[in-house]
């Protein structure tokens, strides 16, 4: 139905001055602060990433500049980083390294959360205690006990030794036995009236439905990794095996450290990882979703 | 298709025994209500008829078999849970054909069987659809396809119609009474709504407590209930319970009155006397008892009175056109055979 054109004069003006209020227009003081705050919050958290650009833009002889727009703007840094193979082999480690541990916390922690969760087994709850209380050792603590051990088995210097501490982790567990709670018990009494077996009522009933935790899971767990540097820097020692920020890190010479390369590689290296995140970031909305709705 | 049977089934958690030895004998195709207030340990004795819980001590039979030690996929049977518990990253089709898993049948007989099936519930148009763009109803269907799609010995349900709402909880209830006609399993079904027990059961099993109170067709324990509690929890509004003595001559009723009964005592013995709402008339009969009227519920066909006697409070059914006013005093009646006499101290019926 289409309304008329000879709308009785008396309702137009009631009705525009409705529509006339744009929703998103500041109504009071309080409101204009809080914008404000959230502008402050954002410029804050943008102004890393566009100095990170600005500087991989720039010349040697103007990186102390704090000028946010390169005088000469220029993509040699870019050429350079790319043309270099060792960036190319940092990148393919990193990836590598990233996704193979990514794979085996989202398998690995929803298996052992699962367990903890849906299963009534005498030390579970001293399994799960003994679990989070590695939460409160810090990495620090912990590489020279790695460090041994990776040396004693020779896996210094390989995928295997950088990648072993982080397979599976406790927070991961946690998360996913928090997650699984969620899921009704109803569900997996279901499956194994249908005749599943237990892994098979993991991998097809109770996986699927806790795809959220698994997405930001599968985002935590591969932003740490890409981004590691403390545990692959000690663990490796060719060039080759370098992770990127381990690479990233020794651009320049003793006397100058080569400021635009690092960022050119770090600019370089935010690709994978917001391709990540764009990928996962759906599933965690559509969980949320999902959620929202009863039943 | 197949008979069930329990033998001195218990149950214990821990150090706490929550069923005391049910013994029960299930018909190949019959429609068994378990009703109770919660925690009776209804739903306790179906999860152990599934293979949920573990049995403490006595038999499942199913058919002819025990299957105690049988993993719930074993024991040929099919169970529909409250929250429904359809996979919600499934279609409908594939919820449906995953009861059909452990199947031997060939792909062409397993889609026919799901077609079969979505036929019976009128889900033809929805198999592709996902759970979240159902309703209450049809997500309910959708629990219940995937349970008849095996075709079992006994079909298990745990209070399917708790969720739904009131219409929607009507009009299941007879979709799932025409099932069974049509389908003919055992049907163990678990509520506990009285009402739900009375419509659809061939035979309900009224429980309290872990024990069962009574066994028996919904006449019966509606018009001779064995005990006090049947008599109180089945029927709404529930029967009204008052105090009495039942001695040589007759039937003593509390305030004064007394009544020719079948029912006599050489000594003298404390008993409840047991009317319902609908066996009491304002005016009629012999008088039982007397008193205002503090309370009316119009209910359009009749008006539920309660009425402040010395026995305590009553309620009884009046006309719907010209019930008595508030504060009237009225007398109720009851013919003496509709009576029912408890045991004061055992609760039992008393013969």
């Amino acid at each position: 139905m289409t309304i008329a054109p000879d709308v009785p004069a008396g309702i137009r003006p009631t009705t525009d001055a409705a529509l006339a209020a744009p929703k998103g227009k500041p109504k009071n003081l309080g409101q204009i602060i809080r914008w404000l705050l959230l502008f402050a919050g954002g410029i804050l958290m943008i102004m890393p990433i566009v100095y990170m650009i600005s500087t991989s833009l720039k010349w040697p002889h103007e990186v102390y500049n704090v000028n946010l727009i390169p005088e000469e703007p220029t993509i040699e840094n870019y050429t350079y980083v790319l043309e270099d193979g060792r960036f190319y082999w940092w990148f393919v480690n990193s990836l590598i390294i990233a996704v193979i541990t990514t794979i085996c916390n989202l398998l690995f922690d929803s298996l052992v959360g699962y367990t903890l969760c849906k299963f009534r087994f005498p030390g579970r709850q001293l399994v799960f205690i003994a679990i989070l209380s590695t939460l409160m050792i810090p990495t620090e603590m912990l590489v020279i006990p790695w460090y041994l051990m990776s040396q004693s088995f020779g896996w210094l210097d390989t995928y295997w030794g950088i990648m072993f501490p982080g397979l599976m982790t406790a927070f991961g567990t946690f998360l996913m036995k928090q997650f699984f709670e969620s899921v009704p018990d109803d569900f997996i009494e279901a499956a194994r009236i249908d005749g599943l077996n237990e892994l098979e009522i993991w991998w097809k009933v109770a996986m699927p439905l806790v795809k959220p935790a698994l997405a930001a899971l599968a985002i935590f767990v591969f932003l740490g990794n890409w981004t590691a540097f403390l545990w692959p820097l000690i663990v490796t020692n060719s060039v080759d095996m370098y992770t990127i920020p381990v690479g990233l890190s020794g651009f320049g010479d003793e006397v100058d450290v080569a400021w635009e390369l690092i960022m050119t590689g770090a600019a370089i290296s935010t690709i994978p990882t917001l391709i990540v995140f764009l990928i996962f970031q759906r599933f965690i909305i559509r969980g949320v979703v999902m959620a929202g709705l009863k039943g | 298709m197949a008979n069930l049977a329990l033998r001195n089934l218990t149950k214990a958690f821990g150090n706490t025994e929550v069923l005391h030895g049910i013994n029960l004998e299930v018909a190949d195709g019959e429609f068994i209500v378990f009703v109770g207030p919660s925690g009776c340990g209804k739903s306790t004795t179906l999860r152990m008829i599934a293979g949920l819980e573990e049995v403490t001590s006595g038999e499942v039979i199913i058919g002819d078999k025990a299957v105690n030690n049988l993993e719930p996929k074993e024991r040929d049977i099919a169970m529909v849970f409250q929250n429904y518990a359809i996979y919600p990253h499934m279609s409908v089709k594939k919820n449906i054909a995953f009861g059909l898993r452990s199947s031997k049948l060939s792909k062409e007989e397993k889609e026919a069987r799901i077609l079969e099936v979505a036929g019976i519930l009128d889900m033809v148009p929805l198999l592709d659809r996902k759970p979240n763009a159902l309703s209450g109803g049809q997500r309910q269907r959708v629990a219940i396809g995937r349970a008849m799609v095996r075709d079992p010995a006994v079909f298990l349900f745990d209070e399917p119609l708790s969720n739904l709402d009131a219409q929607l909880r009507t009009q299941m209830r007879l979709e799932i009474k025409k099932l069974h006609q049509r389908v003919g399993n055992t049907i163990v079904f678990v509520t506990h709504d009285q009402v739900e027990a009375m419509t659809m059961a061939d035979r309900i099993v009224i429980m309290k407590d872990g024990h069962i109170q009574q066994i028996g067709t919904p006449a019966e324990v509606y018009h001779q209930p064995a005990n006090a509690f049947v008599a109180q929890f089945i029927g709404a509004p529930s029967m009204n319970m008052l105090p009495g003595t039942l001695n040589g001559k007759g039937l003593k009723l509390g305030a004064g009155s007394s009544l020719k009964t079948k029912w006599k005592s050489d000594s003298a013995l404390d008993v409840m006397v047991g009317v319902r709402p609908d066996d009491l008339t304002v005016g009629k009969g012999d008088p039982i008892v007397s008193g205002k009227v503090t309370v009316r519920e119009p209910l359009g066909p009749e008006t539920l009175i309660y009425v402040d006697t010395p026995s305590g409070e009553v309620i009884a059914k009046a006309s719907g056109r010209t019930p008595p006013e508030l504060g009237e005093k009225v007398v109720l009646s009851a013919d003496p055979a509709n009576l029912h006499v408890f045991d004061a101290k055992t609760g039992m019926a008393v013969q």
